[in-house]
């Protein structure tokens, strides 16, 4: 049941990285899939009682905290470039 | 519960109301955290996600100004692509899981590894290299982030 929660969460997260042009809320569904892979890895954990599950998910959220913190500050280096955070006008790799 | 709260987070129009969403599935996440009787991890969830990484995005949210939704939307034969996307990726995974064999809910809650004693026992034990390893990401991380965030000195 579980199982099921955590992939709606995860194509929730997914469909919404595709189809916001947003970045913040492209970094927010990011985020939202991360949770939903540690959501089943707790359930995982609990259920074949092996405490790898729950260590595992506590470093995902490390990794996730410190990659919001770089993603963050990317984007307001963006914003300061140009004025908006579309990620339709980030169409040119060189200027 | 949780479902809702996400769908909100990526249909709704204002980025603020997104981000309130958002702490929203977390708490419910959560709470399902406690359902498992993870205990450390719930808590850690919550002071973690709802606490530290939503300020920031509510920081950055405010110091731009975000209030409204002022750029067109992406058109709507992408967003019907990304639906349809979705979906099949949603049938695909739900129809590969079906066949697996159903696990009763009153299996789940019973286990004492989510105590913090008993983490942290796991934790310190076969895990401290990689404790030690994520202290040090950590550290690199905030600076990147604050050599990213510096205005150039000329």
């Amino acid at each position: 049941m579980y199982l099921m929660l955590s992939t709606i969460l995860f194509i929730i997260g997914a469909v919404g990285v595709m189809a916001r042009r947003n970045t913040i809320i492209i970094f927010m569904c990011i985020e939202l899939m991360l949770n939903a892979v540690n959501l089943l890895m707790v359930a995982f954990s609990t259920l074949h009682n092996d405490s790898n599950g729950q260590v595992f998910v506590f470093f995902i959220m490390a990794v996730a905290a410190a990659e919001v913190a770089v993603g963050l500050a990317i984007l307001s280096m963006i914003y300061r470039n140009i004025k908006s955070i579309d990620t339709d006008l980030l169409t040119k790799l060189k200027n | 519960m949780a479902i809702m709260f996400a769908l909100m987070v990526v249909f709704s129009r204002n980025p603020v109301n997104s981000v309130l969403y958002l702490v929203l599935t977390f708490f419910c996440i959560a709470g399902h955290y406690l359902i498992m009787n993870a205990q450390f991890l719930a808590v850690v969830h919550i002071a973690v996600y709802a606490g530290a990484i939503m300020v920031l995005f509510l920081f950055v949210i405010m110091l731009m100004n975000l209030n409204q939704e002022s750029e067109p939307q992406k058109s709507p034969m992408l967003k019907l692509i990304a639906g349809v996307a979705g979906g099949l990726l949603l049938f695909v995974l739900v129809g590969a899981l079906k066949g697996t064999e159903q696990i009763n809910l009153t299996q789940y809650g019973h286990s004492d590894i989510g105590l913090v004693s008993n983490l942290g026992k796991v934790l310190f034990k076969e895990f401290l290299f990689p404790f030690e390893i994520v202290s040090v990401l950590l550290l690199s991380a905030l600076v990147g982030a604050i050599m990213l965030g510096k205005k150039e000195i000329k």
